[in-house]
């Protein structure tokens, strides 16, 4: 009988979030296809943009140095794009329900799939530099350059991952969280990512140089190749850190509506 | 200290503008099993899904071990475990390393997980495919790790929703047995089902619910002599029913029955002992009600 003690156990918080980042890590070395894909597709843009539209974009063969940080960036966009559909299929399942009437902390489930897609990613940016490398790309950052512009990644990557598992929890099912999530996908074609902005039209201009992308790309770009960062960093920093608190309270209050609303 | 493990108060749940749940009361003492019957849509789900913390009541209040289910969530959580109407496990994983994950959820150590994850998989018959992920599991399969995932730990109440929907004659005994294992140990099991039969067997109290409210309750036996035991039917002689009488089917019983009525019937009586089926009865009872409500 003394088994039967309410209170008698329950998981740390530590204990909850090493178990659900475990389970995220599981599903996603099990999703073979998305993840071959996150990493794959970087790694062919990038040759896309080095070897067929690099010489028309930039005949001096230069290119592929300014264009490293905005594969980065596409990649991480792209991969942390899954966090809505695997946040939105576990809203789905029944498991959350289960999750939800244990004496934990379920948000756990969240968080457990936005390290996963941090380190998802990680691996992926790593890959894209790698490549990058043998491609000709010759980075004139010392080691406190690359910390900072990792640093910057990693707070990109959080940002987006949290917005995607925002849009996974207030979407109701996994196809249109995608479907979400893709729209998303097209501000780093509008950013400076793949051509300086000054080339754009003017209307064209005003977007890109007043969205979120193009500050981190370019602090990304000047930390890694040593052009001008400026006050792009501030702008980085503050368009991600507003970004994210905001996918953050959204993210929780679709959380507990979703558990009182029924 | 409060005898009852559960306890609701006109508990009232709307969905827009349909009433699911109208004023349901009802007590479920510590260490006994408790089965609700209703038809589909009656609503079980939805009072399991309030007693459970996942949705909240409109109205009326739900005490489980004395704890409030909606101001008192977390000493609710930690009082429970929940076995739902459709399998809640993770399909990506396999049977084992769900059943691990729970474990660590409920605070085991890694070797208590490990232990008690092959304990678990023994009961349920599930040691060959426990490598397997769940996604290619069989049916029944998926829940039979649903069930042992809730019973990961001891809670003091087991909410289990139509437990056995989709289980095989086999997994069916063994699960009942199961339950009734559990109630030795002292747990209060609150379950829904759709099998009057299953009822019977587990239940040391049984209740219909119909019309968002509980409209008849008592033990397998008075319940069965409502519904399940032999009907003494009386009729007259231009063969309508005059008087229907449950009996247990019993000689005895259906003597002392025919005793006490055989003085005061008139001469032409006719009797007819039938068998109403479970159903018939069930049915009765639950459309009766619905019409009331309806009108009210
Ligand atoms: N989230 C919801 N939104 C709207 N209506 C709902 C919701 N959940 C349940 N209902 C309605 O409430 C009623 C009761 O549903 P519930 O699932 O509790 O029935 P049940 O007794 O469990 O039925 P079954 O035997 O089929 O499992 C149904 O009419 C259903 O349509
Ligand atoms: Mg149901």
């Amino acid at each position: 009988m003394n088994k039967l003690q309410p209170n008698a156990k329950s998981a740390s918080f530590a204990a909850t979030n090493a178990v659900f980042i475990g389970r995220s890590i599981r599903h996603s070395l099990r999703n073979v296809e998305s993840l071959l894909m996150a990493i794959l597709l970087p790694v062919m843009l990038m040759l896309m943009f080095t070897y067929v539209f690099g010489g028309a974009i930039d005949p001096s063969g230069d290119y592929v140095n300014y264009v490293v940080p905005g594969i980065i960036l596409l990649c991480a966009g792209f991969g942390s794009s899954s966090t809505a559909v695997d946040v939105a299929t576990d809203m789905t399942n029944g498991i959350i329900d289960r999750f939800r009437t244990m004496p934990i902390r379920s948000l756990g489930v969240i968080t457990g799939h936005v390290a996963a897609s941090l380190a998802r990613n990680l691996l992926a940016t790593g890959i894209v530099i790698g490549v990058a490398l043998l491609v000709g790309f010759r980075p004139a950052a010392g080691t406190l350059e690359w910390l900072g512009a990792l640093g910057v990644i990693v707070l990109f990557i959080l940002t987006f991952t949290w917005l995607f598992a925002a849009i996974g929890l207030v979407t109701g099912s996994p196809s249109s969280a995608g479907g979400y999530g893709f729209v998303l996908l097209f501000l780093p074609y509008l950013s400076s990512a793949f051509v300086p902005t000054s080339t754009m039209p003017a209307w064209l201009q005003g977007v890109a140089n007043h969205q979120p992308i193009t500050p981190v790309i370019e602090t990304i770009r000047g930390l890694l190749t040593g052009t001008p960062v400026k006050e792009h960093v501030w702008w980085a920093i503050g368009w991600c850190a507003a970004i994210l608190v905001i996918a953050l309270v959204w993210s929780m209050l679709a959380f507990r509506r979703r558990g009182s609303g029924r | 200290m409060n005898a009852c493990a559960i306890e609701v108060t006109g508990l009232r749940k709307s969905f827009g503008k349909r009433t699911v749940l109208n004023g349901l009361s009802l007590s479920v003492a510590k260490g006994t099993i408790f089965a609700l019957l209703g038809p589909n849509g009656a609503g079980k789900t939805t009072l399991i899904h309030i007693l459970s913390t996942l949705s909240d009541p409109d109205d009326g209040a739900a005490r489980i071990e004395g704890y409030d289910v909606v101001s008192s969530r977390t000493a609710v959580r930690r009082s429970i475990s929940l076995t739902g109407q459709f399998a809640a496990v993770d399909e990506v994983l396999t049977g084992r390393e769900n059943l691990t994950m729970m474990c660590r959820l409920c605070g085991l150590s890694r070797g208590e997980a490990r232990m008690r994850t092959a304990e678990l998989l023994k009961r349920f018959a599930l040691e060959e495919a426990a490598d397997r992920r769940v996604k290619a599991y069989s049916g029944g399969m998926r829940r039979r790790l649903d069930l042992a995932v809730s019973l990961v730990v001891s809670r003091p109440v087991l909410f289990l929703d139509e437990p056995t929907t989709g289980l095989d004659t086999v997994s069916r005994r063994a699960l009942w047995d199961t339950i009734l294992g559990l109630k030795e140990q002292g747990i209060t099991i609150f379950l829904t089902t759709q099998y009057l039969e299953e009822a019977d067997q587990l239940a040391d109290e049984i209740a219909v619910l119909s019309g968002g409210r509980i409209v008849a309750t008592g033990t397998a036996e008075t319940l069965k002599a409502q519904v399940g035991g032999e009907v003494v039917e009386l009729r007259n002689r231009q063969d309508e029913v005059i008087r229907t009488i449950p009996t247990s089917g019993s000689v005895h019983d259906i003597r002392q029955t025919l005793n006490e009525i055989a003085s005061s019937c008139p001469p032409d009586t006719r009797m007819v002992i039938r068998k109403p089926s479970m159903d018939d009865v069930f049915l009765a009872l639950t459309t009766v009600e619905q019409k009331e409500v309806s009108h009210a």
